[in-house]
């Protein structure tokens, strides 16, 4: 078990590593200098330019040398310091980050969650019927060649523009302020659903497909066929099926997740939803590469901790890994 | 008890038409025989075997009837058959190395399928374990996943869940076909004991090994092309049998002491046909070396001496003379 | 796996895993992860043309895919032909479908279809380079990995660990900040390095099973070299297997490239499917309820995919006589 989770814990480290480091330097490597691009954007005179020319370089660190700014970069993750955004200067990266968390957690986690649930009892239950399989099937395949941009500009379109039955933007209605009250957290939800409900339906797609193909492949194995033939009832045969196809699935779980952090960045900019994916986009506009920077280690180490507890959970649920580390006797 | 099957003809659904491995076959098993069924791969004895207990996929009964002490087994009729499995017919099938579940423990398997068959577990606990032991496992098995055992350990895991219930009819599909020689015997042996014991009542052990079966079988039935060729007592088969498949069978298997650097292990020149669209007559005819033009038309299986039965014109009339 | 459509093929037939399954957009089916380890292709030995080309013309799912995008294809290569008007004229803008444009016109005034079919080049061109930059950078070692197995297969598992684990949605994003000009061949190359692994897990898989048979202890006593018997032993019996693949991660690329060009992340100087989409956003399309704008692009992207993954399953049903259902 020790060196299992020894393995796995080298890997996430050397992950995050690689990835603070090229998150670090492909703005430093770049050519192109952003306290330039910053400056090019307010119409200074000459002389004016020079001075805070200086100062911007000092306090956004640029005037180090290249090696000097990637040990800072580090010790500043450490103390939990993101630096300082341009885009919304001069808020904190850190903070501004952590104000548009809850809202992308919130989207993300119930979709992700759900799609995968439902997808598989959908996708187990359509490999046994045959009439459900034959519009699951395509719909799933629909579903799965669906463009995330696409759904997210086609359903607040017919549902929002069209038939007026949801908000087509924003994260809760402009009139309102944050607070506990039920009208604010109804309007939470109201343009929340949306957005959840175009991450969720990408996603079912595949995974009820998935599933379909598995727990056929299960119910035809010998192991089905010796259940049978002991006479086991069919529901005994698709209980097994089920659990085996279920733990290929969970392993695929963990490489989803990179996709789906994707699509919903791209949702959430479609519906200018105020969570991670519209600060990406408001950085990108205002190339606030601190900012993205930022955001992306956020997101690394969320997928890190997401692969972990995906890790953990396959542990439980397939003996062969847990077995396999214990070296078990043949 | 026994078993009679009459006239079973089983056919497989392909793309190209049906394949009709089992075609008319009609013998008995009588009550605590083994009996070996034997024959080359491809020739229908799996499918027979596996016939009597499951028909599954592509396979279709096509005529014929099975009855088991006395009573008729439905076997053409999945939801009949359920309640009948493992409790009146077994199966240790062909592929027992991979058929049991790895994510459960084998304790929680025999737990599942008593439970299908209404059988607490607690009742046959006892049992169990006792078995366990009788097959040289240890008793801390049934707390493993099958992926933890060997190919042996699985192979006597398995013959002990499926006769578990002390089925009448018992059908080991090739049970020694994937072991070492040594184990070979031990499970041929353990087969025996089983039967001495009761835990079985007849066995039909299909296995295109005919040195095994000559160890444990009562009683041999030879299968070629989908139909029946010879059955007789084991000693009859191995001394004296008459349907010269069998005889070119016997004849080919290596002697002890004999050397073979002197003589020659002899083979049957040719290939079983296609079982698709067969010519009318002996299905043997084409490798035969005493075919005749009667051979055109197909022998019946017919009993030329007590407990004999062969299917050849010319071996039929000379164990009649 | 491949990011976008990925169910993976695992189930075998016979001994065949299913087929190759992509991670469909954000959800790669585990069957990706699954048949890694139990593809067992008996070793398919060279099928007679007739047979292959037999089912292949019977098999409703695989004529119905093909056909829908040979449509989508003629469309493209014959945008100069069909299109009324070029990207770049101008009309009278925020116009509706009519007989004049077949698609109405955007904001600026450009002509809708004409921007369609000539973005169908694009979005096809970015597919096929991405889906071929993945297919080399993964087959190759994938079969590196899965024939030598040992140091080099550990080092590669913990490369591709390392890689799927960072978005590359994000990644681009902090790439594509800096660069100011992107094109077709830097996004298609892009795409084609941040999906490889899912190519080189799933051929690692099937090399290793494959490479435990008989035939290739044969060869390998038989003194041949070791690329010599990947690529004349291993990968013809894989040939399905492969084909498969690529035409799964076409896909994926495609749906991919839509995501990085609606955000603004595409070619510069080439109108592409995605671009279409993220201008309809710019521009408040989605309010003014100019559907003509933003609909028809996304349309015919999930066709072009749908139709490769109906052709894929039909394509698998033809290779795998056990999933014949005829």
């Amino acid at each position: 078990m020790r060196r299992y989770f020894a393995r796995k814990s080298l890997i996430y480290l050397l992950t995050f590593f690689v990835g603070a480091t090229v998150d670090w330097g492909i703005p430093h490597l770049m050519p192109g200098d952003p306290v330039q691009v910053y400056l090019s954007k307010f119409q200074l005179q000459p002389s004016g330019y020079a001075p805070l020319y200086k100062t911007m370089a000092q306090a956004f660190g640029t005037n180090l040398p290249l090696w000097d700014q990637y040990l800072h970069f580090w010790a500043g993750l450490f103390r939990g310091d993101l630096g300082v955004s341009i885009y919304d200067f001069p808020s904190r990266v850190t903070t501004l980050i952590l104000d548009a968390a809850p809202y992308t957690l919130a989207l993300l986690v119930p979709a992700i969650v759900l799609s995968y649930v439902a997808g598989n009892r959908f996708g187990a239950l359509a490999a046994r019927r045959k009439g459900l399989d034959n519009t699951v099937l395509p719909m799933g395949y629909l579903f799965q060649a669906t463009p995330y941009p696409w759904l997210a500009l086609a359903m607040p379109f017919l549902l929002g523009a069209l038939w007026h039955v949801f908000p087509i933007s924003g994260g809760y209605d402009l009139g309102l302020l944050p607070d506990a009250s039920w009208a604010f957290v109804s309007s939470l939800l109201y343009h929340w659903f949306l957005p959840f409900l175009t991450v969720f339906l990408v996603s079912f797609g595949g995974w009820a497909i998935g599933m379909r193909n598995l727990v056929i492949y299960e119910l035809e194995s010998d192991i089905s066929r010796y259940t049978r033939a002991l006479g086991g009832s069919e529901r005994l045969v698709r209980r097994y099926a089920y659990r085996n196809a279920s733990l290929p699935q969970l392993s695929g779980l963990a490489l989803a997740l990179g996709i789906v952090i994707g699509g919903n960045i791209v949702t959430e900019i479609a519906f200018r939803y105020p969570g991670l994916g519209l600060l990406i986009y408001n950085a990108i506009a205002d190339q606030d590469y601190f900012l993205l920077q930022g955001i992306f280690i956020f997101i690394v180490i969320g997928v890190l901790i997401a692969n972990f507890v995906i890790d953990i959970a396959y542990l439980i649920v397939d003996p062969r890994t847990r077995l396999s580390m214990q070296g078990a006797r043949a | 008890m026994s078993v009679t099957i009459d006239k079973l003809s089983v056919a497989y659904r392909t793309l190209a038409g049906d394949v009709c491995p089992v075609d008319e076959v009609s013998f008995t098993v009588r009550d605590s025989e083994i009996m070996g069924l034997a024959g080359e791969s491809g020739c229908g004895k799996s499918t027979l075997g596996n016939s009597l207990i499951l028909l599954e996929g592509r396979m279709r009964h096509l005529g014929g009837t099975v009855v088991l002490d006395g009573k008729e087994l439905p076997i053409a009729d999945n939801r009949a058959m359920r309640p009948l499995r493992m409790k009146e017919v077994s199966l240790v099938p062909q592929y027992a190395m991979s058929a049991l579940n790895p994510t459960r423990k084998i304790r929680r398997l025999a737990v599942d399928l008593l439970r299908c068959h209404g059988v607490k577990y607690a009742s046959v606990a006892e049992e169990l374990r006792r078995r366990i032991a009788l097959v040289g496992l240890d008793e801390d098995v049934l707390d493993r996943y099958p992926f933890e055992l060997s190919g042996g350990m699985r192979q006597r895991v398995t013959l002990v869940l499926s006769t578990l219930l002390n089925p009448s009819l018992l059908i080991a599909d090739e049970i020694t076909s994937a072991l070492d020689v040594s184990t070979q015997r031990a499970v041929g042996e353990l087969l025996m004991e089983f039967r001495e014991r009761g835990f079985v009542r007849s066995v039909i052990a299909i296995t295109h090994d005919l040195s095994i079966l000559a160890q444990i079988a009562d009683s041999i039935l030879v299968m070629y092309a989908g139909r029946l060729a010879e059955k007789a007592d084991t000693d009859t088969i191995v001394s004296y049998p008459l349907h010269p498949y069998t005889r070119a069978l016997i004849a080919s298997l290596p002697e002890v002491g004999v050397r073979h650097d002197e003589t020659t292990l002899k083979g049957i020149p040719g290939r079983p046909p296609a079982l698709m669209n067969c010519a009318p007559g002996c299905r043997f005819m084409d490798r035969c070396p005493l075919a005749s033009e009667r051979c055109g038309v197909q022998p019946p299986f017919t009993e030329v001496r007590p407990g004999h039965f062969v299917a050849c014109w010319k071996t039929a009339q000379e164990a009649a003379a | 796996m491949s990011e976008q459509l990925v169910s993976d093929a695992a189930a075998p037939a016979t001994e065949h895993l299913p087929a190759p399954s992509v991670p469909s957009q954000a959800h790669l089916a585990g069957v990706t992860a699954a048949p890694a380890g139990l593809l067992v292709t008996a070793p398919v030995a060279r099928r007679r043309r007739g047979e292959f080309l037999h089912y292949a013309l019977r098999n409703p799912k695989l004529i119905f895919g093909l056909s829908l995008e040979l449509v989508f294809v003629l469309a493209a290569i014959l945008a100069p032909v069909i299109s009324l008007h070029g990207t770049s004229t101008y009309f009278l803008a925020h116009q509706a479908p009519s007989s004049a444009h077949w698609l109405g016109t955007d904001n600026l005034g450009h002509d809708v279809f004409a921007q369609l079919v000539y973005g169908l080049r694009t979005s096809f061109l970015v597919g096929a380079l991405g889906a071929l930059c993945a297919s080399a950078v993964g087959m190759a070692l994938g079969f590196i990995a899965g024939y030598r197995g040992g140091l080099i297969d550990d080092a590669l598992q913990m490369v591709t660990n390392i890689i799927v684990m960072i978005p590359s949605l994000v990644l681009l994003i902090v790439i594509g900040a800096y660069l100011q000009t992107r094109g077709v061949l830097f996004e298609g190359v892009f795409i084609g390095l941040t999906t490889w692994p899912w190519v080189a897990r799933a051929v690692r898989a099937q090399t290793f099973t494959l490479r435990t048979r008989d035939f290739v202890d044969l060869a390998r006593l038989s003194g041949k070299r070791s690329v010599s018997i990947v690529m004349k032993d291993i990968a013809p019996n894989m040939a399905s297997y492969l084909f498969l693949v690529v035409i799964l991660l076409f896909g994926s690329s495609m749906l991919l490239a839509a995501s990085f060009d609606f955000l603004g992340l595409g070619p510069t100087n080439s109108v592409s499917l995605g671009t279409m989409m993220n201008q309809a956003n710019l521009w408040s399309a989605l309010q003014l309820r100019m559907w003509w704008w933003f609909i028809p692009p996304g349309l015919v992207l999930t066709g072009i995919v749908f139709a490769l993954l109906i052709a894929n399953v039909g394509l698998d049903e033809v290779f795998n006589p056990k999933l014949r259902t005829q």
